[in-house]
C-alpha cells in the first residue's frame, strides 16, 4: 500500500491535535485527584464515549472483521447478548457502589467491601495483565503496520507507544479520555465508508446473503449460517462458531461479559471520572448506544470480505491466504481498507487503524498507573506521603508501564508461545471476578475470606477445566488437555466459554461456602458497599428521558430488537 | 478549566474535512476506479467539514468540559475522604 503526501498530511494532522490536547491540559494537573480522576468533574456523553473507546483496541477492530469473516453475524453475540445487557447491568446496579463508595479504583472498593488481601490479589493481577495486554496489542500493530505499509516492527511501536507518553504523562486521565472520544469519531468516520463500499461491491444485503449462503452451503452449514445470528444455534455443528445456544448465553452472555464489562477497572475508571452519580451511572448506558450498532461497523466488513472472496464483485476484492493456504482473516479489514480507499480517504482509514491501537493503549495505561500508584505503591511501599508525591508517582507509573509494554512487545516477536500462555493465565484470573463482585454487591453476609478463598478456587478451577478438555483437532499443549484429555469440544470458543462456566460456577460456590463459616462484618461498615444497605440514588431532579431508568430500558429494548432482525 | 472537548475535535475533523474535499476536487479522477467510481475524498470530506463546523460552533457555545477537582463538587469530596484516612 503507497502512502502519498495527502496520506501523511492527515497522519500529521491527527499526531498533533492528539499531542496537543495533552498539552492543553499540562496545566490543569495540579493534584493526583486530576491525574488520576479527572477531579471526578466530567459530564456523562464525554465518559460514556470514552467507555467504548477505551476497549475499542486493535482487538475490536481486527479481531471483530476477523470474526465476521469466519463466523458471520453471529459474532454480533459478543455486542447483543454480550456487552450490551452488561453495560446496563453495570449502569443500573453496579455503578452506585463503585462511584458511591468513594473508591478511586476497582480495587480499592475490594478493600473497603472485603478486606486488604482481596484488594492486594486483584491489584497485583490487574496491574500485570493490563501492562501485558497493552505490550501484546503494541505487537499486532507493528505486525501490522509492517505487513501494509512496509514500517519497520521498532518505528511503529516506538512511535505509537511515545505519542502515548506524551499524552498521558502530561494530561493524565483527562487527556487520555478526552482523545479516546476524539479517536472514536476517528474511527467511525474511518471506517464507515469501508462498509458503504463495501456492501456496494457485493450488491447490498441480499446480494451479500446470497454470496454468503455460497459461503455457509460451501463449509457444510445450512445457507443461512451467517447471515442469522440465533437460528443456526440449537447444536454445535449446524454453526461454524461450533457453540449451542446454552453454552453461548451463559459463557459468553453471562460469565465473560459481565465479568469484563462490570469489574474490568480499564472501562469502569472512565465512569468513575464522571462529575455525579448520575452521570457515572449513565456512562455506561450512553457507551451502549454506538456500541450496538458496532457490529455493522466492525463484524459487517468480514462479512463483505469473505462473501467477495467466494465470488467476486465489481471491484475484484478477495482475501489473502497465509502460506499454509488458509484465508488471512485477520488482514479483512486491512486489506479492504487498501482496496477500496483512494489516497486521501486511505490516510483517514489508516490513521483511524492507528487511532485505535492508542485509544486501546492508553485505556490500558490510565487504569495501570492508576491501580498502581493508589492500590500498590500507596499501600504496600510508601502510605502517608505528599500528594505531589502521588502526582509524581503516577507519572513515573506511566513511563515505566509503557517501557514494560514495549518490552513485552519484543518478547512476543521471540516468543510467540509465551503471549498465547499469558493470556491463558488472564482468562483463568479474569473468568471467576463477577460473581465475587455478585455476591459482594448482593449478599451482605459475604466476608473477606469468602472472596479471597473464591477467587482462587474459580482460578484453579478454570485451569482444571482446561487442562481436562480440547477442542477438535487441537494438539495438547496451550489449547489444553494436559492433565489427560477427558472431554473434545466442538471448538475453541466452546471450550472457552465452558471454562469461564466453571470457574464462575466455582467461585460462586466457594464464596458462599467460606463466608457461611467465617465472620460476617458489622452491617454499619457495609453501609454504602452494599446493595441492601444503602440508599438508592433518588433522579428525581433530572428529567425522566435523562434518568439512567429510562435509558436501560430503551438500550435493552433496540438490543432485543436487534436480535430479532437478525434472528 | 476550560477545554471543552469539542473544540479540538470540531477543529481537527473541520481541517481533515476540507482536505480531503479539496484533495477530491483537485486530484486525479482515475483514483477513483477502487472506489467503485465514487468520488469518496470529495463526499466523504464534506460530510467530516460539517461534523467539524457543527462540533467547533457547539463548542463554543457550550460547557462540556473537565474541570479543577477544586471546581469539582465529587473531586472535593473524593480529597476529603483521601485526607481522612489518611489521619
Amino acid at each position: 500500500m503507497n502512502l502519498t503526501f495527502v496520506d501523511w498530511t492527515i497522519m500529521v494532522i491527527y499526531f498533533a491535535f492528539v499531542l496537543g490536547i495533552g498539552v492543553a491540559l499540562k496545566r490543569y494537573m495540579k493534584t493526583s485527584t486530576d491525574f488520576f480522576l479527572s477531579g471526578r468533574s466530567i459530564p456523562a456523553w464525554i465518559t460514556g464515549l470514552a467507555f467504548i473507546s477505551a476497549n475499542l483496541g486493535a482487538q475490536e477492530v481486527i479481531g471483530m472483521g476477523a470474526s465476521g469473516a469466519k463466523y458471520g453475524i453471529a459474532t454480533s453475540h459478543f455486542y447483543w447478548i454480550g456487552a450490551i445487557p452488561a453495560m446496563v447491568f453495570v449502569g443500573i446496579f453496579m455503578m452506585p457502589f463503585y462511584y458511591g463508595s468513594r473508591a478511586r479504583s476497582v480495587p480499592e472498593y475490594l478493600k473497603l467491601r472485603f478486606d486488604e488481601k482481596t484488594r492486594g490479589l486483584n491489584a497485583i493481577s490487574f496491574a500485570v495483565m493490563t501492562i501485558f495486554s497493552s505490550g501484546i496489542s503494541l505487537y499486532a500493530m507493528g505486525l501490522l503496520l509492517n505487513v501494509l505499509l512496509g514500517w519497520s516492527f521498532s518505528f511503529s511501536i516506538l512511535m505509537a507507544a511515545a505519542i502515548v507518553l506524551v499524552y498521558v504523562f502530561m494530561g493524565g486521565l483527562t487527556s487520555a479520555i478526552y482523545n479516546e472520544v476524539l479517536q472514536f469519531f476517528l474511527i467511525v468516520f474511518g471506517f464507515a465508508p469501508l462498509v458503504f463500499l463495501g456492501l456496494r461491491d457485493a450488491g447490498g444485503w441480499s446480494g451479500l446473503q446470497t454470496r454468503l449462503a455460497g459461503v455457509a452451503t460451501s463449509g457444510g452449514y445450512g445457507a443461512g449460517a451467517w447471515t442469522h445470528s440465533w437460528q443456526y444455534m440449537g447444536s454445535p455443528s449446524t454453526n461454524p462458531m461450533g457453540v449451542e445456544w446454552f453454552g453461548l448465553a451463559m459463557g459468553l452472555g453471562f460469565v465473560l461479559s459481565f465479568g469484563y464489562w462490570c469489574t474490568d477497572f480499564l472501562v469502569v475508571q472512565r465512569a468513575m471520572a464522571a462529575k455525579s452519580m448520575s452521570a457515572a451511572r449513565r456512562t455506561p448506558l450512553i457507551a451502549a448506544v454506538p456500541k450496538m450498532f458496532f457490529p455493522f461497523l466492525v463484524i459487517l466488513p468480514g462479512m463483505i470480505a469473505i462473501a467477495l472472496t467466494y465470488k467476486s464483485g465489481a471491484s475484484g476484492f478477495t482475501l489473502p491466504k497465509k502460506v499454509d493456504g488458509s484465508f488471512n482473516y485477520d488482514m479483512a479489514i486491512p486489506m479492504m481498507l487498501g482496496h477500496y480507499f483512494p489516497s486521501g480517504m486511505l490516510g483517514v482509514g489508516l490513521t483511524a487503524l492507528m487511532a485505535s491501537f492508542m485509544s486501546g493503549m492508553a485505556g490500558n495505561v490510565t487504569a495501570f498507573n492508576t491501580v498502581w500508584t493508589y492500590d500498590i505503591y500507596q499501600s504496600y511501599i510508601k502510605p502517608r506521603a505528599t500528594d505531589e508525591h502521588y502526582l509524581w508517582m503516577g507519572r513515573m507509573a506511566t513511563v515505566f508501564g509503557i517501557g514494560v509494554s514495549v518490552a513485552a512487545a519484543y518478547v512476543a516477536t521471540r516468543f510467540n508461545n509465551i503471549m498465547d500462555m499469558l493470556q491463558l493465565i488472564f482468562a483463568f484470573v479474569n473468568a471467576p471476578l463477577f460473581a465475587t463482585f455478585l455476591l459482594g454487591m448482593f449478599w451482605k453476609r459475604t466476608t473477606g475470606h469468602g472472596a479471597f478463598s473464591g477467587l482462587l478456587a474459580g482460578t484453579i478451577a478454570a485451569a482444571i477445566h482446561h487442562g481436562l478438555t480440547l477442542p477438535v483437532g487441537a494438539v495438547v499443549g496451550v489449547k489444553g488437555g494436559w492433565f489427560g484429555v477427558q472431554h473434545v469440544y466442538p471448538s475453541e470458543m466452546a471450550q472457552n466459554f465452558w471454562t469461564a462456566i466453571f470457574a464462575w460456577s466455582s467461585c460462586f460456590v466457594v464464596t458462599i461456602l467460606i463466608s457461611l463459616v467465617t465472620r460476617a462484618r458489622a452491617e454499619k461498615d457495609l453501609v454504602g458497599l452494599v446493595y441492601s444497605l444503602t440508599t438508592r440514588p433518588k433522579d428525581d431532579e433530572i428529567s425522566w428521558f435523562r434518568r439512567p431508568a429510562t435509558l436501560a430500558v430503551a438500550v435493552l429494548f433496540a438490543a432485543l430488537v436487534l436480535n430479532i432482525i437478525f434472528w | 478549566m476550560r477545554l471543552d472537548i469539542r473544540l479540538p475535535i470540531g477543529l481537527m475533523f473541520g481541517l481533515l474535512g476540507l482536505i480531503l474535499s479539496v484533495f477530491g476536487l483537485i486530484g486525479d479522477k482515475y483514483e477513483y476506479k477502487s472506489s467503485l467510481g465514487i468520488n469518496v475524498n470529495l463526499w466523504w470530506g464534506l460530510v467530516m467539514l460539517v461534523f467539524g463546523v457543527v462540533m467547533f460552533i457547539m463548542g463554543r457555545r457550550g460547557t462540556s468540559t473537565a474541570r479543577l477537582t477544586e471546581d469539582s463538587p465529587e473531586g472535593k469530596k473524593i480529597e476529603a475522604v483521601e485526607a481522612e484516612s489518611e489521619r
